[in-house]
């Protein structure tokens, strides 16, 4: 039986995994399709992102990380290139990529804590983006590694509530995309 | 000009030249049935939402054009699930219509309401919820496209009840542009190169087999097969989607591969050191334990759908083309592999070491379900089209009868649904009136579907059914036979409830019953006889019969079990 698609934040990025940035017409019921088809397969899906494309507002893009180690990458992209609505599809490999995401975190404070997490925040690159009496929120744009390191070093801290948006990818300047 | 919904959808399926619909009526599509009523369409009013799927697959199988399905919302719509997951799994050319509540009731658990677009996503091509009055046409001219083209499937078109009521002025989609589908291509330019690289395969080949699947069919490439298998001599076996693709009685038709395949089809495709795969998609059926499979073949794969290369088994050449498409482009390279002497010599010993063979009649006198088979094929005129639900009966009748041309098989393969038959058989005999149509059917499967006799008669469409009856789920019955210890769970059916004569009579149909040898070929003699109504004729055939060759499942097809009188003693 395939392992239920994961949809959410950890530190265990597959060893074998591949970005693939998938062009679709923007209808209702799209993203059910690509994410029904993974599930049906038994195609792992690590994180997905999706948001309006660049062209125009008929097409958006969906970043899929997937498992490359549950299912051939081939099949994978065969088979969702057959879905009608996927107008294209780029491979990224992993070494070509520019991944980058989006973390949020919500860290309950005391007088103890704050110095110690202000220095976590200013050496990740992080920003605060809201405080009150007794918690404070922060962000972090980057890669998923810094995420990943951030995340580790948040463990020390009292965590109420922790996102990532799952990552979006371009290919990296002079590099080529199979398609 | 102005129209409403509903007539737009009727006159979409005019601009697309459907002659016949299978449907039921029911609240959600009944703005639609209005304006059928003014249609040239025939539509053929079936007693369950299943019957209506099946004969448009039967229908399309015979004809080659797509099949068209009308049913309304919930349980109209579910009762369809099983044909369209049954076209899906065979590659069947099908557009389903089906009623949806209106619009602003979408969401809200309404009456007789379903998601059957989320319900159908993985067992359609495509589907299509219409949200807009003035989409109808493309929606339709959208589904025959996908429906038709590359690899052939089902495409269902769910409409809401208030978007039939409303109106709008009428166009219709003149140019595939206007589909508005830029995701979709399925046509492809043939890559020289793989031609190239196939036909220096093929030249160093000293034992070759065409793997002919159903695309073989859905292309239409049977004229291209038989001069291409004729000018290079290569043997070919015909899967279980692909009889009559290749006929039969050519010399170079091993038969049909698998797991109850004939034995020198099974062994030529095991021994073979190039497999040269035809629209099939090494289907586990097919290919038995996979890393057992052909260990010393090489792999040309020839498919439509890329999505096919490398699935199951590394390809070494894949051509991406119709088969037809690859087949004239393969002869016009002059493909050719050594010559292939020995390798007949070896294949011809197979065949006379191990043909299909069957005992003699019991001495209770039950008949023999392969014995029926033949006597039912011996009598039949030449093109008759022969349908079967699934099972042994399925086997049997795909092991003897015997196929010569396209369109004379219909079958349910990949989904292997019971009940199949009868309702096949019906759309094989709508679209193909011309030819007399037999269906080989097993007790169980026919209880499932055989209230679609009552359409039969009362549309005067003359099928003839044969149930081989032996009382049981006999396929079922064979396995718990073979691999549970003869514990028998749950298969026995009775041979004589139903009484399978008057259900036949309360339908409307004549109803025949055979015995013996001699009640068998007069029971055959009297339905070839009847032209004008249904005719059903339950022959009582003998439980313990059981279908050989065969493969375990799981099993290398190395380990092929012959029948018992070929077994060395």
């Amino acid at each position: 039986m395939a392992p239920e698609p994961f949809l959410g934040v950890t530190d265990r990025t597959p060893v074998q995994h591949h970005i693939l940035s998938v062009l679709v017409e923007n209808k209702s019921g799209v993203l059910s399709r690509v994410a029904g088809l993974f599930a049906r397969r038994g195609f792992n899906i690590y994180s997905l992102a999706v948001a309006p494309a660049e062209t125009s507002a008929r097409f958006s893009r969906i970043t899929i990380v997937v498992d490359a180690e549950s299912a051939p990458l081939e099949q994978i992209v065969e088979q969702l290139d057959k879905l009608v609505n996927v107008v294209a599809i780029s491979d990224i490999s992993p070494k070509d990529a520019l991944e980058r995401e989006l973390l949020l975190a919500t860290i309950r404070t005391d007088v103890n804590s704050r110095t110690p997490l202000s220095d976590v925040v200013a050496n990740s690159g992080a920003a605060i983006v809201d405080v009150d009496a007794h918690s404070i929120t922060l962000m972090l744009a980057g890669t998923p590694a810094a995420c990943d390191e951030l995340e580790r070093q948040l463990d020390n801290y009292d965590t109420v509530e922790l996102h990532r948006t799952g990552r979006v990818a371009l290919p990296r300047l002079g590099t080529t995309t199979s398609s | 000009m102005q129209l409403t919904g509903a007539q737009a959808l009727i006159k979409s399926l005019e601009m697309e030249g459907v002659e016949v619909i299978f449907g039921l009526p029911g609240g959600a599509i009944l703005p639609v049935y209005d304006p059928l009523i003014d249609s040239s369409i025939r539509h053929i009013l079936v007693r369950h939402e299943q019957g209506a799927g099946h004969m448009a697959e039967g229908y399309a199988i015979a004809t080659g054009r797509p099949g068209v399905a009308m049913v309304t919302s919930g349980p109209g719509a579910t009762n369809i699930v099983t044909p369209i997951g049954n076209a899906y799994m065979d590659s069947t050319p099908l557009v389903v219509i089906t009623g949806q509540v209106a619009t602003a009731a979408i969401g809200t658990d309404a009456f007789q309401e379903c998601d059957i677009t989320g319900i159908t996503q993985g067992i359609t091509k495509h589907n299509f919820l219409i949200t807009d009055v003035n989409d109808i046409p493309r929606a339709i001219a959208a589904a025959f496209h996908i429906a038709t083209t590359g690899r052939p499937g089902p495409v269902l078109v769910d409409l809401p009840k208030d978007l039939s009521q409303s109106t709008m002025e009428w166009w219709y989609p003149s140019t595939i542009e206007e589909l508005d589908l830029p995701g979709y291509r399925p046509s492809v330019d043939l890559d020289a190169r793989s031609i190239e690289a196939a036909v220096a395969l093929i030249a160093q080949a000293e034992r070759p087999v065409l793997y002919v699947g159903g695309g073989t069919l859905k292309s239409g490439a049977s004229a291209e097969l038989l001069a291409f298998a004729e000018r290079t001599k290569m043997p070919v076996v015909t899967t279980l989607m692909a009889r009559g693709a290749f006929p039969d009685s050519h010399p170079q038709n091993l038969g049909m591969p698998g797991m109850h395949g004939v034995y020198a089809a099974v062994t030529a495709i095991q021994k073979s050191d190039l497999l040269i795969s035809l629209g099939a998609r090494f289907d586990d059926r097919v290919t038995g334990k996979i890393p057992a499979f052909a260990p010393e073949a090489k792999i040309i794969h020839v498919d439509i759908d890329k999505a096919e290369f490398n699935k199951v088994r590394r390809t070494n050449v894949a051509i991406r083309a119709s088969v037809a498409d690859a087949l004239t482009a393969l002869d016009a390279a002059g493909a050719t592999p050594k010559g292939l002497g020995p390798w007949w010599q070896q294949i011809d010993e197979w065949r006379a070491q191990f043909p299909l063979v069957y005992d003699a009649p019991t001495e209770d006198g039950l008949l023999r379900p392969q014995y029926v088979i033949e006597s039912i094929h011996a009598a039949a005129e030449p093109g008759t089209i022969v349908s079967s639900g699934v099972g042994q009966h399925q086997m049997w009748a795909s092991q003897f009868w015997k196929f010569e041309e396209p369109g004379t098989w219909v079958n349910s393969g990949g989904a292997g649904t019971m009940g199949f038959g009868v309702p096949s058989a019906i759309g094989a005999k709508v679209g193909r009136p011309d030819k007399t149509v037999w269906c080989i059917d097993g007790d169980g499967c026919f209880q499932m579907t055989a209230q679609e006799l009552v359409t039969a008669r009362a549309e005067g469409i003359p099928v003839k059914i044969a149930i081989l009856n032996n009382a049981y789920l006999g396929m079922v019955r064979q396995w718990q036979e073979m691999f549970y210890e003869e514990r028998y769970s749950e298969v026995y059916l009775s041979a004589d409830l139903p009484d399978y004569v008057k259900w036949a009579e309360a339908m409307g149909c004549v109803g025949l019953r055979a015995r013996t040898v001699e009640e068998m070929h007069e029971a055959i003699r009297q339905a070839n006889e009847i032209n004008d109504v249904p005719v059903v004729i339950d022959f009582r055939t003998d439980a313990r019969e059981k279908v050989f060759p065969m493969v375990a499942a799981g099993a290398s097809n190395d380990d092929i079990m012959v029948h018992p009188l070929q077994r060395e003693a």
